[in-house]
């Protein structure tokens, strides 16, 4: 049964990439050799697309992956099976954070959290703003969304329309 | 009952409007769960966020899990992690199926550089509003400002994971907390 396979091959996928979407890449080119669902060509046009749709790319790439190896119902399961590993390791860890949250030196732990989000915030916008390049336009357009963020806040989705609105009007 | 599909429209949202992995997500997340519906604090959002890096699986995934359990246990966890999930489901399917050359329209390509541009300033925001609180709270500012500044070179400088770096940050803290302790 192809739908068996394709969810341990995700919920092992789900188990082993830690840090986010790109971490599932080299497992997917293993399952291109190891199981020929899908070839190496049609893998890169996978990751293109799912970096560019809306959703998690790591969960874009494991629905597109599994449709390709067994259709509707394959883009399904393998996303159910990518899915699976995170439910159960972080109902794990929130319960022994519960247990610890009044012990001391637990501000400390969250403290830490909170300064290395801040840093990785911070080198993920660098990345995502080397995609963009550096057309003049692009700044004008960053700097003007930032801008507005200031001085009249409203929703991120709000932001998120807009630019793309002037994204489709400046041709950027 | 009410809560479960709440969590799941909620996520379900954030993940319609989430391009590029789990780090556009936090503003939305930042806006329907802090600010409107007052479920999470911003600092829980933020610890969430830095703790879903170090645990398996997709960053999206982890957040979604971490902010449903806490509202409503295993279930909401469920309920948050599907609902997340299942725009991408919806939309990559009917891309796959039917709109395979919808990508090359030049149309549709400005449209996602410019909401890359969005994103860009929106963590941008996020980033000065965590700065602004940590400084602002932070009984030990020198001490988170180097242990910001490690974090930034270890990610610019030496290319490490974003584990590493959220695991040296929580060692950097521990290590104070023993300095501290030998000095009493």
């Amino acid at each position: 049964m192809i739908y068996i396979t394709l969810f341990y091959q995700f919920f092992l996928i789900g188990l082993f990439a830690i840090g986010g979407g790109a971490a599932t890449i080299p497992f997917l080119f293993d399952l291109s050799k190891k199981y020929g669902w899908f070839s190496v060509f049609q893998l890169s046009d996978m990751i293109a697309i799912s970096e560019s749709t809306p959703g998690a790319v790591g969960v874009n790439m494991a629905t597109f992956a599994g449709f390709q190896a067994g259709g509707f119902l394959g883009g399904v399961v393998a996303t159910l099976g990518l899915i699976c590993p995170s439910v159960i390791v972080i109902v794990a860890v929130s319960k022994l954070m519960m247990k610890f949250q009044s012990k001391e030196g637990i501000d400390s732990f969250f403290n830490a959290l909170q300064v290395a989000a801040t840093a990785l915030i911070l080198f993920a916008a660098y990345h995502i703003a080397a995609l963009c390049g550096d057309n003049i336009l692009n700044f004008v357009v960053f700097a003007l969304v930032l801008t507005l963020m200031f001085v009249c806040p409203k929703s991120a989705i709000f932001y998120l329309v807009l630019s793309g609105i002037l994204g489709m009007v400046l041709k950027l | 009952m009410r809560v479960l599909l709440d969590l799941f429209f909620c996520f379900f949202k954030t993940g319609l409007f989430t391009f590029g992995g789990g780090y556009a997500m936090l503003a939305i997340l930042k806006d329907e769960l802090t600010d409107k519906k007052k479920w999470i604090s911003n600092d829980e959002l933020m610890n969430f966020f830095a703790l879903s890096q170090c645990t398996p699986d997709v960053i999206a995934i982890n957040i979604a899990t971490f902010c449903g359990y806490k509202l409503k246990k295993t279930a909401g966890a469920v309920a948050a992690t599907l609902g997340v999930v299942t725009p991408s489901v919806i939309i990559i399917l009917l891309i796959a199926s039917l709109f395979k050359h919808m990508m090359e329209n030049p149309n549709v390509v400005h449209i996602l550089n410019g909401v890359r541009i969005g994103v860009v300033a929106l963590l941008c925001k996020i980033m000065f509003d965590l700065l602004a609180k940590i400084w602002q709270k932070n009984l030990k500012k020198g001490l988170s400002c180097a242990i910001f500044c490690v974090a930034l070179v270890e990610l610019f400088v030496f290319k490490l994971s974003a584990v590493l770096v959220v695991l040296s940050a929580i060692g950097l803290y521990g290590l104070d907390i023993c300095f501290k302790r030998v000095k009493k």
